[in-house]
């Protein structure tokens, strides 16, 4: 047996974990890949063409494009606010608190999680036709926090868990009145968490096509844009716009684990 | 001004209550207009659609519909079990095998999140499309014919659902991975269990709730999907959110359109009951020898 076979044997599940790894990142790869095809009249064909610059330089050279796009960073900041803000009270809420009705309030953030987005999006289709509210940029507002409440308190509550806090018990034996050991202590040490749990909320708005083809009326996101011109041909800036922000998303994250690590670093001084 | 024990009782109503209302407001009342409009007859030409217990709604929603009912399961039954071959060995190695790759690993798993979903599909389509290399490949292999072709089949349809919700079936197996004590298995293999037979009685009884967990996230959404029909299948390929979407948004026969995401959730709620009741929630696999 040669030394090669052996180390692969040794590593067989690396080596798979490698292909699974290379499986996952394979589209986005294409995606990158393609926003540098040059093909006629700018759409996408599903065929390599020949390498091409043209439409990184002419990356925001589509209106319709770029006004999608806006319509997206726009809903996704004011929902991710909205979400982050009450499903961070819901989480504090839930960990420190022993109440009545913490059951059924458990029940009501995991059931939108179980359920199929298609029947949450019709759902809230029904509830506006019946009350005749106008479809728009309110309505997908309204569907897009509801969405993200659940998944910010799961995020939010699993940094709540196993949170040490003798530094608290330590500012209030010293004198703090409660809102300002929460301003002091509670809530720099939390940072890591609501940032991740917003950086998700803000994930998902912005992918958010299912839900949002049900109640967006004229409104346009980027998904939805992408949707209307898929079967008439996809402009190639479409790619180059999922990659910016696919790029942008990186080093966000990147930046989150850095600052969250760091936090650490400082509560585990602090807690010496 | 309120005492203490009083504030103390008042403060987690208050921190609960604008979410709580949120919800409440815009999901479980939504699902009760559902329910109302579900049962109403009319059309939109002749001024809407009123209220009169309209029961026959399921019935029509039911009849012709239950093929694309029953595909929508097969599909997203076997993108579950799809998912899982994969997710389970990935999840172990990141969790336990990995070290410093850890974290590296784990953000390839979840990196596709934060790509447009449509887009991440879209790129699917473009790797089996008929002339790629892809394609090719599984064609010298011959595991697909030689004048085949991938897109607009049900495999393609099956493919895209399983790459979709994959992250979804990793995360939770990956958490239960990483919960777990592993002088456990140091302990069974200190026994003389082999690595064989201490996974089994070990560590697969041990991630269950995390497997649990992981096949009801990647089927529950897999079934309701419409996008991977759409844009990867064909014309047989219609699952039963395809016909939802086109009840609502193009026929706007909003009762019928009701009526059949009702038959959906009802028809998920069955399947699971079963599957939980199954695969238990301590009864899966190793454990059922200690429950006789």
């Amino acid at each position: 047996m040669s030394a090669a076979w052996r180390w692969v044997r040794r590593n067989a599940l690396l080596v798979y974990a490698a292909i699974a790894v290379l499986y996952m990142l394979a589209p986005i790869v294409v995606i990158a890949l393609f926003s540098f095809d040059k093909t006629s009249g700018g759409k996408l064909d599903y065929a390599w063409n020949g390498l091409t610059l043209e439409y990184w330089r002419d990356a925001i050279a589509n209106e319709a494009v770029n006004e999608a796009m806006i319509t997206s960073l726009e809903l996704a900041a004011l929902a991710t606010l909205v979400a982050t803000v009450i499903g961070t009270l819901m989480a504090l809420a839930l960990v420190r608190h022993r109440f009545r009705g913490r059951t059924v309030s458990n029940l009501l953030i995991v059931l939108p999680m179980a359920t199929p987005e298609i029947v949450i999006g019709a759902a809230l289709l029904s509830m506006f036709l019946i009350y005749g509210l106008e479809l728009g940029f309110t309505t997908l507002f309204i569907a897009h926090v509801m969405f993200s409440i659940s998944f910010v308190v799961v995020v939010v509550r699993s940094r709540l868990i196993g949170f040490d806090r003798s530094l608290e018990e330590a500012a209030a034996d010293l004198g703090a009145p409660p809102l300002t050991t929460f301003r002091t202590i509670t809530l720099p040490l939390l940072a890591p968490g609501i940032v991740a749990a917003a950086l998700l909320a803000f994930a998902l708005s912005i992918d958010d096509f299912v839900i949002s083809n049900f109640n967006s009326g004229t409104t346009e996101t980027f998904p939805l844009y992408i949707f209307g011109v898929s079967l008439r041909g996809i402009p190639v800036q479409v790619n180059v716009l999922a990659t910016l922000l696919f790029l942008a998303t990186v080093v966000a994250i990147a930046l989150v684990l850095w600052q969250q690590r760091r936090a650490e670093k400082l509560a585990g001084v602090a807690a010496d | 001004m309120w005492s203490p024990a009083r504030r103390r009782r008042i403060v987690p109503y208050g921190l609960l209550g604008p979410g709580a209302i949120w919800l409440v407001l815009f999901f479980v009342v939504p699902m009760y207009y559902m329910g109302q409009m579900a049962l109403r007859s009319g059309s939109l030409e002749s001024g809407g659609f009123t209220f009169s217990w309209e029961w026959a709604n399921f019935g029509d929603a039911l009849a012709g519909n239950e093929e694309q009912l029953l595909r929508s399961f097969l599909y997203a039954g076997s993108a579950t079990l799809i998912a899982l071959a994969i997710a389970y060995p990935l999840a172990y190695a990141i969790a336990l095998r990995a070290g410093r790759w850890k974290l590296l690993l784990l953000f390839a798993v979840v990196a596709p999140f934060f790509t447009t979903y449509l887009i991440r599909t879209i790129a699917w389509k473009t790797i089996l499309a008929d002339a790629s290399p892809a394609v090719g490949v599984l064609q010298f292999l011959h595991l697909v014919p030689q004048d085949g072709r991938v897109l607009a089949t049900g495999g393609a349809v099956v493919a895209g659902l399983t790459y979709n919700f994959l992250p979804f079936m990793i995360l939770p197996i990956y958490a239960s991975l990483e919960r777990m004590d592993v002088r456990l298995i140091e302990a069974a293999n200190d026994l003389y269990a082999s690595s064989a037979m201490a996974f089994l009685k070990v560590t697969l009884p041990i991630t269950a709730p995390g497997i649990v967990a992981g096949v009801l996230l990647t089927f529950i959404p897999a079934v309701g999907d419409y996008v991977n029909a759409l844009l990867l299948g064909g014309t047989g390929q219609a699952m039963v959110g395809n016909v939802i979407q086109s009840l609502y948004l193009q026929q706007r026969d909003y009762p019928e359109a009701a009526a059949l995401s009702f038959v959906m959730m009802l028809a998920i709620l069955l399947v699971v009951a079963v599957y939980l009741r199954l695969a238990g929630t301590g009864a899966f696999m190793g454990e059922e020898e200690e429950a006789r």
